[in-house]
């Protein structure tokens, strides 16, 4: 550590303080200069289409009769709230939510658990052999698991001896069947996030557990889940968010039939093949509020882990 | 200084690529001046591609016409073009409609007007159902290319052990009992897709009734006549079939693909669907993909009666060709249309993609008759047909019935009435879709 006379001090704190203050702001600046133009770039891409959707949502409009269109004030609104299909695709989307991030959160601790373990050259082999569904796309992948429990296609009725069971005519096996695949597909997210926790437990401390005598189960539960609780609820919010905004599995396997509609796809409808613009913006703008409120939520809960990590709580 | 001057070189190279890029998209004309004009095609054999390269071949450098594919199922096609088309999108010139989205598109002012010799030329000779189609408001806005009709379908062999005279037209519930009797299933399209408005709409017709009673007026306006006798009577085909068992594995997700897979595996031996499962049985039998005796044993005759002695009014299909209203170059794509449209062109096309004409001239060639020898049943079907409901505001109405008459299980004596209520709400603006 650097030391100084109090002369030094007296003499030299006005003019290293002024230094200190041009190069913060010139710093700033420059931080400004650089960062500028992707904020610009951003309030251009993110926050105009929010505003457009705002702004739309307040009209009775439909794309294929320009000349109709008419300001409602908040009827859309009024017209989805006390919809039962709302309530039913959001009830849905909660569903799928919970299911998927609450089963991908205990499979991925074990898959991270296991990356974080194996050694020496299995260690890359493992890691690409997990992360490969979440390098397909969800298209895709969303095809290959209607295709394995299709009627005509699929292999899964054979290998289970159902028969002629129609797994995406009957709104829970269909929803299993999304849900399995969703899991499937982003469990590695999870993983990677929880991996980079797991790396961050302090080897020390779990050596002075095992030392005291404690069993692998109170290490877990005790030193190694406490000390990576802000990667946990880092990987849940991420995750919560991307399972909320579900559209290209539902879309593929059911299309919204069986009483299987997301909030999502319903966006898509009114606006996409409804071409009622008005519809589905107000649609798109409830869909936005319930991803600030998840945000919101979360980020709450997340404060108060991050003031236990810190040993504050 | 040398990292500056690599900077103004990467924004230069870029805007080179970006310029060049430019270029290539926005041209429509080219070099010599010959306007080239974007046909939208829904997907085929490749027919309309060819017809594309003849008629530009004999247009004398008056157009060359380049064609873009859309996505294969009709409402899919429909929000592309839409889009597109709202967006005053002048790099389309002509389009292959879906005849029940020609009133919605019209409306909307994308269809460029069409001059009356032309009205003339293209509707005389042409069926009455695909000239109801094509025609909007008293006017015909598009040319009609091909039209579409769905047949009965069955194996001889079953339909004889089964004791069903195949000579006369049969009912629904004739075609029940057999499946039932000889324990085989009957295929229909069951999807939450338009493909379920194409049955209900064919049933409620063949009944006596209309989908739509005022199919001009505006969304909120619309009279529906689902909630009727007629509308019973559909459902209650549907109920037979499912208390009769015979509907199938997998109905519910079944579309007019799938139906005819069923079919060619044995899995239904009656079916409701397009000719063009006989081009694809043809050719699963020449390929070896199918045994020869199962094609051979294909019998078809028109579509189901709801009563007997009362004739069925069999779904329509088809496509039209429009040309749109932000065309730069309207008069060529009309003398393309009618290039398309011809005679000649349509009996190809039927030859080659199985897709019947909208001409009936075209059922007396030969080569057609010998391609199709159902080509007599498919003429008096096309005969009796009726259209879909026309409206601009199909494709809400489609929706809502895919909706409330699926699954097919599900369907009671109360369906016609809910789904009736819950379109009308629907097209009131009081409830999502």
């Amino acid at each position: 550590m650097e030391t100084r006379s109090a002369g030094d001090v007296s003499v030299s704190r006005p003019a290293a303080k002024r230094r200190g203050t041009d190069k913060a702001r010139a710093e700033a600046r420059l931080g400004w200069y650089l960062a500028g133009p992707a904020f610009v770039i951003l309030v251009a891409v993110t926050g105009y289409p929010i505003l457009q959707a705002l702004y739309e949502s307040l009209f009775s409009y439909r794309l294929t009769a320009p000349a109709d269109r008419e300001f409602i004030g908040l009827k859309n609104y009024g017209v989805i709230l006390s919809d039962s299909l709302w309530w039913g695709a959001l009830g849905n989307t909660a569903l799928i939510t919970v299911v998927t991030v609450a089963v991908e959160l205990v499979i991925g601790f074990a898959l991270a658990m296991v990356m974080h373990k194996v050694l020496g050259w299995l260690r890359p082999i493992v890691r690409t052999a997990i992360l490969i569904p979440y390098a397909i796309i969800t298209v895709v992948s969303a095809y290959a698991w209607q295709y394995a429990f299709g009627l005509t296609t699929g292999f899964m009725n054979s290998l289970l001896g159902l028969g002629d069971f129609d797994w995406f005519a009957n709104k829970w096996s269909a929803l299993f069947v999304i849900c399995l695949s969703e899991i499937w597909k982003t469990t590695p997210f999870i993983s990677l996030l929880l991996l980079a926790g797991l790396a961050q437990v302090p080897a020390d401390m779990t050596e002075a557990a095992k030392v005291d005598g404690a069993t692998a189960w109170e290490r877990l539960w005790k030193v190694t889940l406490p000390n990576m609780k802000a990667s946990i609820m880092v990987a849940l919010l991420f995750r919560a968010l991307d399972a909320f905004r579900i559209f290209d599995n539902v879309y593929i396997m059911t299309n919204g039939a069986a009483d299987t509609q997301t909030v999502s796809s319903l966006a898509y409808n009114q606006t996409i093949s409804r071409l009622e613009i008005g519809l589905g913006s107000a649609v798109s703008v409830l869909l936005f509020v319930c991803v600030l409120l998840i945000c919101f939520i979360a980020i709450k809960v997340f404060k108060v882990d991050l003031a236990r990590a810190r040993g504050e709580g | 200084m040398a990292g500056r001057w690599r900077t103004r070189l990467g924004i230069l190279s870029a805007a080179t690529v970006l310029a060049s890029g430019l270029t290539a998209c926005g041209g429509s004309s080219t070099a010599s001046g010959t306007p080239t004009l974007n046909w939208y095609i829904n997907p085929d054999n490749g027919g309309q591609q060819k017809i594309a390269e003849q008629c530009s071949a004999a247009s004398n450098g008056a157009y060359d016409i380049n064609v873009s594919i859309l996505p294969s199922d009709a409402a899919a096609q429909r929000e592309q073009l839409m889009r597109r088309l709202a967006g005053n999108d002048s790099s389309i010139d002509l389009m292959s409609l879906d005849p029940v989205f020609v009133p919605e598109t019209s409306e909307a002012g994308f269809l460029a007007k069409v001059p009356a010799d032309l009205q003339q030329q293209w509707s005389d000779g042409v069926v009455d159902g695909a000239v109801q189609g094509a025609t909007w408001k008293d006017e015909l806005v598009a040319a009609p290319f091909w039209a579409n009709t769905q047949l009965l379908w069955y194996r001889k062999s079953v339909a004889q052990a089964a004791g069903l005279d195949m000579t006369k037209p049969v009912t629904w519930e004739q075609i029940i009992e057999a499946a039932k009797a000889q324990g085989t299933a009957i295929g229909v399209q069951g999807q939450r897709a338009e493909s379920m408005t194409v049955w209900v709409n064919a049933m409620i017709a063949s009944a006596g009734g209309k989908v739509i009673e005022n199919p001009d007026a505006k969304g909120p306006d619309i009279r529906l006549g689902i909630d009727s006798d007629a509308g019973k009577a559909a459902a209650k085909v549907m109920q037979d079939i499912t208390a009769a068992g015979v509907g199938g594995p997998g109905i519910d997700n079944r579309d007019e693909a799938a139906t005819a897979n069923l079919f060619q595996q044995g899995g239904a031996a009656f079916m409701v669907n397009w000719p063009f499962v006989y081009a694809q049985g043809k050719s699963a039998a020449d390929e070896g993909t199918m045994d020869k005796a199962i094609f051979e044993d294909y019998g078809w005759t028109t579509y189901p009666e709801m009563t007997a002695g009362t004739e069925s009014k069999p779904p329509l299909g088809g496509i039209d060709i429009g040309v749109s209203a932000f065309s730069e170059h309207q008069d060529q794509a009309f003398q393309a249309v009618s290039c398309i449209v011809s005679e000649q062109n349509q009996a190809a096309y039927m030859v080659s993609d199985g897709n019947p004409a909208a001409l009936e001239s075209v059922y007396d060639d030969p080569t057609v008759q010998e391609a199709y020898p159902m080509y007599d049943t498919i003429r008096t079907s096309l005969q009796a047909a009726s259209p879909r409901p026309q409206t601009a505001y199909y494709n809400e109405v489609s929706q809502g019935i895919a909706d409330r008459w699926q699954p097919v299980s599900s369907v009671s004596q109360d369906t016609p009435a809910s789904s009736q209520e819950y379109i009308t709400e629907v097209l009131r603006g009081e409830k999502l879709l």
